[in-house]
C-alpha cells in the first residue's frame, strides 16, 4: 500500500502508517464501477417505480458480466472468477449500496451451497447446482440442527442408509429457515452409526417435494413463521447426491470460502442502527421535551456509540491484517458477540424511549393504528435471536476462550463417539 | 487502507516493552509503589534516552517531529506494565508550550522537556460546586502579572522544573520551581505509580504563553487519547494476568481456567477490550489528520476505553480470587491506575456529554 513517507532524516525512520483510504490506484475501478451503475442502474425500463424481478435479474447478469458480482465464483458456473481483491471488492459494495442498486443473490443456496460445492462437490454437482443457485433458479434450506442436536450439532441423529441405489432419509431437522420457498436441501445426516461421532456424518442433497418430507413451520416469539421443523419419513435421494464421500460430512460442512470476506459489514449495520436509534431519541418525548436533550439519555447514546465507533476501527484493522497477511488475533473470533451486544443496548434504550409503546404489538392494534414506532418491538425481540441464531453467545465465548486465550478444551465437548 | 502500526511503531513498541520489563519489572513497580519516591530516576532517564519524552516535539528542538499515534504507542506501553512516575503531564506540558509559546519560550524549554533533563507538570483541576473544573472555560485562575489561587489534581508537581497552568480565558501560563509563593502538597492518591498533588500560589509570577487559549483543547485533546491508550495497555494487562492465572491455579485437581464460568468471564473481558485498540489509534490519527472529527473522537476514546479498564481491572481482580483481593496482588496497580485514567481531565460520563454535543446529536 501506498504510503506517505517523507525521505530525510527520522522522519524516514518514523513514517506515517495509517491511511485510511483505498490509495490512488483505486479510484480507476471505483470510477468503472460508478459508471457502469451509471448505465445500468436503475433500469430505463423502470420508469421511477420499483424495478421487477426480470430486470434485476438483467442487471446481475450484467454487473457479474463486468465483474463486479460472485467474483469468487468460476465463469462456467456463472460467477466472474475475479483474483481476490479485497479493497476492490469493498468499493464495489460501497458504490452499489450508494445507489442502492441490488448486490448478489442471499440466502441458503447462494452464500453456503454454492462456496461448499465449489470446494467439495464433484463436477456434475457443480455443473447442476451452482449457476443455478446463484441465479436464484434453484431455492435451498438447510438442514443441521435437530431438537436434540444444537450447540452440539455432532450429535445429530438423522439417519440416511443406502437402499436400492438411494438413500432413505428418517429423522427430523429444526430451524429449517426459506422453507416456504425452498425446493431443495442440503442436510448433515448420520449415515456411518458405527463410527465416531463427527466421522459418522455425510452431507446429502435432496428435493423437499416428495411424500418422505413434511414441513411444519415454528410460531417464533414474534408471532411469524421464519423457520420451520422438517420431518423425514423415509424420504430419498439418489445414491450419488451426497458431496465429499460418506462420512466427510461434517468436514464439508465447514469448508465455506473465505474469499474476500467482508470485514465491514457488521460494523456498518451496527452504524445503520445506531441512527436509527438517534433519530427515535430525537422523536420520543421527555416531560415534554425531546428524549434527545436529556442528560442520562445522552450519556446513555454515548456509551453505545463508544462501542459502534470501536467495531467500525476493529474492521479497519482486520481489513488491513488481512491485506498484509498478518495475524488478526482474536479480533474476528469477537465480532458476532460484540455486534450483538451492540443491537441488545441499542433494544434496550429504545425500549426505554418508547415506554408505554412497547407493551404494544408490533401490528394487529384492533383500530388498525400504529405509531410508526412498532419496528423497534420487532428489534426488541429481534435483538434476542441474534445472540443465539448462527452459533450462541455462549458457544462464542467457549471459542473466544479456548481458541483465542488458549484456556483449556472442555473435556466433554471434546468427546468423540457416536451418540 | 492501512490501519495498523507502522514497522517502525512496533519496533518502538518492541523497544520500550524490553526496556520496562528490564528496567521497571513488576517487582521495581512494587517498590515505587509501596515507597516514598516519586518515580526511577533511572526509567526517567532512559525514557528520555530512547527519545519517547519528545516524540511529538519539533526536531529543530530536540524532538522527532512526529505524531500523536507515536506517543500513544508510549502511554500503551507505560500502562501495559504500569510504570511509576512521569509522562502524561510532562508530555502535554510540553505539547502546550510547541503550540502556544514564543519562540524564545519554545527555545529555553523544549530540548529540556525533549530528553528529560527537565519536567515539567500540568496543572489545570479547580475545585467547582459540583466536581472538579477541567475545561478550558471553567477555570477562574486568573493571571495580573502575578497569580492567585489552587490548582487541584497535579500530577508529580513535587520535583518537577515547570508547571503549565491553564489561566481565566481557557489560556496557559509558566510558573517556574521555586517561584514566590508557590507551594505544593501531596494528595493521597490511590494510584500510587502517578503521585498527585494540590498546587496553591499566593502572588506567584506567571508568564503567559502567548497562543494559549488558541490550542488549549487540542492539548487536552491529545490528553484524552494519551489516557484511553494507557487505559488500553492497563485492561489488556489485567485480561493477561486473569487468562495466566487461569492455566496456573489449580482446583478440585484442574486447571480452574477449565470451569465453563470463569471462560465466559474472561472472554467477555476480551470482547470488551481487545477490539477498543482500534478506537485509540483512530482518535489518535484523527488528532492529526483528520481535524473535523478529531474532537468527538478523542472524548469518546477516553470515555470508552476509561470506563472499560475500570471494568475490566474489577472483574480481573475477581478472577484472581482470594489472593486478588491482597495487596500482594499486581492486579491492585492496574485498578488503581483505571481510576486514575478514568478521573483525570474529566471523567467518562463529562465526555460522554461532550461526545454528544461535538456531534450535534
Amino acid at each position: 500500500m501506498k504510503r506517505d513517507c517523507p525521505g530525510k532524516g527520522r522522519e524516514a525512520l518514523f513514517c506515517r502508517a495509517v491511511d485510511l483510504g483505498y490509495g490512488t490506484e483505486y479510484d480507476a475501478h471505483r470510477e468503472q464501477v460508478r459508471s457502469f451503475l451509471r448505465a445500468h442502474w436503475p433500469p430505463p425500463e423502470a420508469n421511477g417505480d420499483a424495478p421487477g424481478a426480470e430486470p434485476v435479474r438483467r442487471f446481475r447478469r450484467a454487473g457479474t458480466d463486468a465483474g463486479y458480482l460472485y467474483r469468487n465464483i468460476p465463469r462456467r458456473y456463472g460467477g466472474s472468477d475475479q483474483a481476490p481483491d479485497i479493497l476492490a471488492a469493498q468499493i464495489i459494495r460501497e458504490e452499489f449500496a450508494a445507489v442502492r442498486a441490488p448486490m448478489e443473490l442471499t440466502g441458503q443456496g447462494p452464500q453456503m451451497l454454492a462456496p461448499t460445492l465449489l470446494e467439495c462437490g464433484s463436477d456434475w454437482q457443480k455443473d447442476l447446482f451452482v449457476r443455478q443457485a446463484i441465479e436464484g433458479e434453484h431455492t435451498w434450506c438447510q438442514g443441521y440442527s435437530e431438537p436434540g442436536a444444537g450447540s452440539d450439532l455432532a450429535s445429530l441423529r438423522t439417519t440416511g442408509e443406502l437402499r436400492d441405489g438411494e438413500w432413505v432419509i428418517n429423522g427430523q431437522k429444526i430451524w429449517t429457515s426459506h422453507w416456504r420457498t425452498a425446493q431443495y436441501m442440503f442436510a448433515l445426516v448420520r449415515t456411518e452409526p458405527e463410527a465416531p461421532k463427527h466421522a459418522g456424518i455425510s452431507y446429502l442433497l435432496l428435493e423437499m417435494d416428495q411424500p418422505g418430507v413434511e414441513v411444519r413451520p415454528l410460531k417464533q416469539i414474534t408471532g411469524e413463521s421464519e423457520f420451520a421443523e422438517v420431518f423425514f419419513d423415509d424420504a430419498r435421494t439418489p445414491a450419488d447426491w451426497i458431496v465429499g464421500e460418506r462420512g466427510e460430512g461434517w468436514t464439508v460442512s465447514r469448508s465455506l470460502l473465505r474469499h474476500e470476506r467482508n470485514m465491514i459489514g457488521g460494523a456498518d449495520r451496527s452504524g445503520a442502527l445506531f441512527r436509527s436509534l438517534l433519530r427515535l431519541a430525537r422523536k420520543a418525548r421527555i416531560d415534554g421535551r425531546p428524549a434527545i436533550e436529556d442528560r442520562q439519555v445522552r450519556e446513555a447514546l454515548a456509551d453505545i456509540y463508544g462501542y459502534v465507533e470501536t467495531q467500525r476501527c476493529s474492521s479497519y484493522v482486520q481489513l488491513t491484517r488481512e491485506l498484509q497477511g498478518r495475524d488478526p488475533g482474536t479480533l474476528p473470533m469477537l465480532n458476532k458477540i460484540s455486534d450483538t451486544n451492540i443491537v441488545q443496548q441499542v433494544s434496550k434504550l429504545a425500549h426505554r424511549l418508547l415506554g408505554a409503546e412497547s407493551a404494544l404489538a408490533p401490528r394487529g392494534q384492533p383500530t388498525g393504528r400504529t405509531s410508526g414506532s412498532e419496528k423497534w418491538t420487532n428489534q426488541f425481540m429481534g435483538s434476542l435471536g441474534l445472540a443465539i441464531a448462527g452459533g450462541t453467545s455462549n458457544i462464542q465465548r467457549n471459542i473466544i476462550a479456548e481458541r483465542g486465550l488458549g484456556l483449556p478444551r472442555d473435556a466433554a465437548a471434546d468427546r468423540d463417539s457416536a451418540p | 487502507m492501512n490501519f495498523d502500526l507502522s514497522d517502525e511503531q512496533r519496533l518502538l513498541e518492541d523497544t520500550l516493552d524490553k526496556f520496562l520489563a528490564t528496567e521497571c519489572p513488576m517487582t521495581r513497580v512494587r517498590e515505587l509503589f509501596d515507597g516514598e519516591a516519586d518515580c526511577d530516576a533511572a526509567v526517567w532517564s532512559g525514557l528520555g534516552a530512547i527519545g519517547v519524552l519528545g516524540l511529538h516535539l519539533p526536531e529543530d528542538l530536540g524532538g522527532a517531529g512526529l505524531e500523536l499515534l507515536d506517543l500513544s504507542v508510549v502511554a500503551e506501553a507505560l500502562g501495559r506494565h504500569a510504570t511509576p512516575g512521569p509522562f502524561l503531564e510532562h508530555v502535554l506540558a510540553a505539547m502546550a508550550i510547541d503550540r502556544a509559546g514564543s519562540s524564545s519560550q519554545r527555545e529555553r524549554w523544549l530540548p529540556g522537556l525533549a530528553t528529560g533533563e527537565l519536567r515539567a507538570s500540568f496543572a489545570i483541576a479547580e475545585q467547582g460546586d459540583s466536581g472538579e473544573h477541567w475545561r478550558p472555560e471553567q477555570w477562574q485562575l486568573a493571571d495580573a502579572g502575578t497569580i492567585t489561587g489552587e490548582k487541584r489534581f497535579v500530577p508529580h508537581a513535587r520535583g518537577a522544573d515547570l508547571l503549565v497552568v491553564g489561566l481565566r480565558g481557557g489560556g496557559f501560563g509558566l510558573v517556574e520551581a521555586g517561584a514566590p509563593g508557590l507551594a505544593i502538597e501531596r494528595l493521597a492518591g490511590l494510584d500510587r505509580t502517578r503521585r498527585l498533588d494540590c498546587v496553591t500560589f499566593e502572588g506567584t509570577p506567571c508568564e503567559p504563553l502567548p497562543r494559549g487559549a488558541d490550542v488549549a483543547d487540542q492539548v487536552l485533546d491529545a490528553g484524552l487519547v494519551l489516557l484511553a491508550a494507557d487505559a488500553y495497555g492497563g485492561a489488556m494487562a489485567c485480561v493477561d494476568a486473569s487468562v495466566a492465572y487461569a492455566k496456573t491455579r489449580e482446583q478440585f485437581g484442574v486447571k480452574i481456567g477449565s470451569f465453563q464460568a470463569l471462560k465466559h468471564q474472561l472472554a467477555d473481558m476480551a470482547v470488551e477490550i481487545h477490539p477498543t485498540r482500534g478506537l485509540v489509534w483512530y482518535a489518535a490519527h484523527a488528532f492529526d489528520h483528520l481535524p473535523e472529527g478529531a474532537r468527538a473522537a478523542a472524548a469518546n476514546a477516553k470515555a470508552h476505553l476509561t470506563e472499560r479498564f475500570v471494568d475490566i481491572a474489577r472483574r480481573a481482580v475477581e478472577a484472581h480470587g482470594g489472593i486478588g483481593y491482597t495487596w500482594e496482588c499486581d492486579v491492585q496497580f492496574w485498578l488503581k491506575r483505571s481510576l486514575f485514567d478514568w478521573a483525570m481531565l474529566g471523567d467518562a460520563n463529562l465526555h460522554r456529554r461532550r461526545t454528544a454535543d461535538l456531534l450535534g446529536w
